[in-house]
């Protein structure tokens, strides 16, 4: 065992208010926390209460299309559910579930007491959860927004649509928006000012890397958004014509604004996940990550390129060849440093002594249909193919895989990985296991058929269809596949809140993991260190556990 | 006629084209169906090999600790480039092949304007209009124009080959080419509002005769039979509101916001392809029209049983 090391523990320079208050959990508590633990657990209660919402949205969704020509829904309430659909899961439960884990673990990762801005980070939580209670406002004020989660013009102008919805989703959004960007700046903050001596960035866990250039993407990407909704609101409250084509204005300016935003969101919500999974498959594999440079400098490519592909959001828009082929070119070179990730990962795997925990397992299930919904995602890239695919329902099975085979199955591995710190307890590996096979089955099911449906003409967001050959009975397989993970998604909430009472004990290290979160108790006191142990590569706790074995040694890295 | 039927819907997905830009999007297709399909086996057999081969035994040492590999990092990353770089270029000589820039001289040949909920098709040459069911000629290498009245549309038949959308405020265009008869079904492809899913297509594609044939009928003006219910509904239509919104050739009713009934009863479909042309069913439309198409812009007029009865005579004599 090497000494322990007195360093100085990063902390906010102000004292932390919260340290005055008593730590009792009790409602006030929680309420007036500016603890990045308790804020980080709030983000993602925040997350599981909208995945609830979102998914009972969907499910009535999927009971309407079981059947060609179905009379359960009528078309007005069934255009509201697809839109809240997609705008909950997006903002509500993917976005606020990765900021829930960076909040919690980036300070803890890096040695640090707490953020960077401890008062900011609770104001960059209340609004978020503001920002989806005054979206979800629009239900008693007449009318959820139905334009679909990306809103085209001029279906969000007034004469299209006259219920407030549209309004909501726009104030709820800005207002969700106002704390995702102060999260960011937070994170960056954090990130650059905290770490504890020895920690360089090149000793920076990968999670952390990819919070932090996903911070920058975000600092870059949400403006866009921010100013297409503002637009859209002058435009409906008090007629200006932004993008009113009847009155000069432009319908195509919407969706250029929406996919400058919206297409480096597709990124935001991948890229922390592919640091969680470049924590998870090192653990489990006993390994270090294969191509730490390449797997950070990648997600530094994806970052910047990820700012010149929003155009294959609009391949069928006419915008002319010249413009689709500089798109099309740009999407098919993001998609490599993105998908070579997977090669990484199956390298770090090889060769390793592979535990299947259900993090680990869930894990390898994203190596698997995250290639699926990579692959279609670069047939999007071949122009031609677009053509023929886009806004089918080819196109909703491809992006489900890429945000739940990619985004969710990350954030899940998270919970079965971090829960046992967060809680102090182990979630259940049997009925771990019960949950993952019911919920990749389930997944596999509703959203395999979609890409044969797409093929076979059936187009996006339609209420109802014909009943041509074939259709009926693929839909009605994707409504059953999405009713067994509706199933599994109760196991997992059920789960979840059972075991902070129930559970095994975890002690501080169950994983015999690597980084620093793992070096204090668990739950770790409000006062996150006292001592931290010398930082010298990326996985100093292993370096600590095993000192005649250490990475700085093994690779010749020695900061000292 | 069952036979028929079955041919009929075959015709709506991307597998059964019918034209030569739906086949050359096809071929990038397949190249790529197959070059993806052999990713997805490369990752899906190492993950399973991976799996098996170094699940973690009980006290077993600990594992070697390799970090990175140059040599193969680089072949990672290369290997993807060529096989993206391949398919760029294809799609780049695809591109070119189906959606050729369009000559400044060139009037199309059919203006297919996307309104919500029904499509309308202008065919400029033969200063004729129709609604829902376009009929095109097959083996000429057709330009088709496509607006947008309202809000975004997207014109989507598979077997043709690529969509396009409908924009207000600027006109698209596709070169489509048919190599033969029958009917090819498809839909509005961009979410546009409530009745999105009942914005059916049906391309009615025809020899050039027969394609003919369907021009000379559709540029005569209807002859009614002289039943006193069928004359009692035309003059129905023409001072209740009907005539300001639709229009028949020949007559008094000119509108333009909604559907061009002339010849409507020789459609095969209504209300954009949600049910056949028959009685029973203008009936129950002119009833309440929220019931059959909730969202649709026709209004709901009060008519009494005898208007209804007269005004579904008129429109099934319109062959």
């Amino acid at each position: 065992m090497s000494r322990l090391e007195h360093i100085r523990i990063p902390e906010p320079e102000k004292p932390l208010p919260g340290l005055t208050i008593s730590s009792d959990q009790g409602l006030i508590q929680w309420l007036s926390s500016v603890d990045h633990k308790q804020i980080g657990i709030m983000y993602l209660w925040l997350s599981v209460l909208f995945i609830l919402v979102g998914g009972i949205e969907i499910l009535l969704v999927r009971i309407q299309l079981a059947v060609p020509n179905n009379h359960f829904l009528n078309p007005e309430v069934f255009n509201q559910l697809f839109t809240m659909h997609g705008t909950t899961m997006i903002f509500f439960v993917l976005a606020p579930a990765i900021f829930g884990f960076a909040t919690y673990f980036v300070p803890l990762m890096i040695g640090a007491n707490d953020m960077a801005f401890p008062r900011m980070n609770a104001f960059s939580f209340w609004c978020t959860l503001f920002g989806g209670l005054l979206l979800y406002f629009s239900y008693l004020a007449g009318g959820a927004p139905d334009a679909g989660w990306f809103n085209y013009a001029p279906l969000n102008q007034f004469s299209y649509s006259s219920s407030p919805g549209i309004d909501y989703y726009c104030s709820g959004l800005l207002l969700a928006g106002i704390g995702t960007v102060s999260a960011s700046v937070n994170f960056i903050v954090t990130i650059f000012r905290l770490r504890v001596d020895g920690m360089g960035l090149k000793q920076m866990p990968v999670f952390v890397w990819m919070i932090l250039i996903n911070s920058f993407l975000i600092l870059a990407a949400f403006p866009s958004l921010n100013a297409a909704l503002v637009m859209l609101l002058l435009d409906r409250e008090l007629h200006a014509h932004f993008f009113n084509p009847g009155n000069g204005g432009s319908a195509l300016l919407w969706q250029h604004l929406f996919w400058l935003f919206g297409h480096p969101e597709v990124y935001i919500l991948i890229l922390p996940v592919f640091g969680i999974f470049s924590e998870v498959f090192p653990v489990f594999s006993r390994k270090p990550i294969f191509g730490y440079g390449f797997v950070v400098a990648s997600g530094v490519a994806i970052a910047l390129l990820a700012f010149g592909v929003w155009v294959h959001h609009m391949f069928a828009t006419g915008l002319g060849n010249t413009v689709n082929n500089f798109f099309a070119a740009s999407s098919l070179l993001i998609g490599v440093p993105t998908g070579v990730k997977i090669f990484n990962w199956l390298a770090t795997m090889y060769g390793g002594s592979i535990r299947f925990s259900v993090a680990m397992l869930f894990a390898i299930a994203f190596l698997v249909e995250f290639t699926i919904g990579g692959l279609t995602g670069i047939s999007f890239a071949i122009v031609p193919i677009d053509w023929q695919l886009t806004d089918t329902y080819y196109v909703v099975a491809h992006l489900h895989y890429v945000f739940i085979g990619g985004s969710l199955f990350g954030l899940i591995s998270g919970i079965f990985y971090w829960y046992p710190k967060i809680s102090g307890r182990m979630l259940s590996e049997k009925m771990g296991r019960w949950f993952f096979w019911l919920f990749v089955i389930g997944f596999n099911l509703t959203f395999l058929v979609q890409h044969a449906l797409g093929a076979m003409g059936m187009p996006r967001r339609v209420y109802t269809y014909p009943d041509l050959p074939g259709w009926g009975i693929l839909n009605m397989i994707s409504s059953l596949g999405g009713g067994l993970m509706g199933i599994a998604v109760c196991l997992l909430v059920y789960m979840l809140f059972t075991s902070r009472k129930t559970g095994q004990i975890a002690g501080s290290d169950p994983w015999d993991a690597n980084t620093l979160e793992w070096t204090t108790t668990s739950p770790p006191p409000l006062k996150n260190f006292n001592l931290v142990i010398p930082v010298r590569s990326t996985r100093p706790f292993r370096d600590w556990k095993r000192p005649d074995d250490t990475d700085w040694a093994r690779e010749g890295v020695n900061n000292e | 006629m069952v036979l028929a039927g079955l041919w009929d819907i075959k015709q709506s997905s991307i597998f059964n084209v019918a034209s030569p830009q739906a086949d050359k999007i096809g071929a990038v297709g397949n190249g790529f169906l197959v070059a993806a399909t052999g990713m997805f086996l490369l990752v899906a057999v190492l993950t399973v090999y991976i799996c098996r081969r170094y699940r973690a035994r009980a006290g077993g040492p600990e594992p070697a600790q390799t970090s990175g590999n140059r040599k193969l990092e680089i072949m990672m990353v290369g290997v993807p480039l060529l096989m993206v770089t391949f398919f760029f270029f294809w799609s780049l000589k695809t591109m070119s092949a189906v959606l050729p820039p369009r000559p400044a001289n060139r009037t199309p040949d059919v203006i297919i304007t996307g309104h919500q909920y029904w499509w309308q098709a202008d065919y400029p040459a033969n200063r004729i209009s129709t609604a829902n069911e376009i009929h095109l000629p097959v083996g000429r290498k057709l330009l088709v124009a496509l607006r947008a009245a309202d809000v975004i549309h997207d014109w989507w038949v598979p077997a043709l080959g690529a969509k396009m959308d409908m924009i207000p405020g600027t006109e698209n265009y596709l070169w489509i080419t048919i190599t033969r008869p029958g009917t090819y079904l498809g839909g509005c492809s961009e979410f546009c509002g409530q009745e999105h899913a009942w914005m059916r297509i049906r391309v009615i594609a025809q020899e050039p005769k027969d394609y003919e044939q369907w021009l000379v009928s559709q540029a005569a003006i209807d002859k009614l039979p002289a039943d006193s219910l069928t004359t009692k509904g035309a003059g129905l239509f023409m001072h209740a509101s009907c005539s300001s919104c639709h229009s028949i050739r020949g007559t008094a009713a000119v509108g333009t916001d909604g559907p061009d009934l002339s010849h409507f009863a020789g459609r095969r479909t209504m209300l954009t392809g949600i049910q056949k042309v028959s009685k029973q069913n203008i009936y129950l439309w002119l009833l309440d029209p929220q019931k059959v198409k909730p969202g649709a812009h026709m209004p709901k007029f009060i008519f009494g049983r005898d208007s209804l009865l007269a005004l579904t005579a008129y429109l099934s004599s319109l062959k």
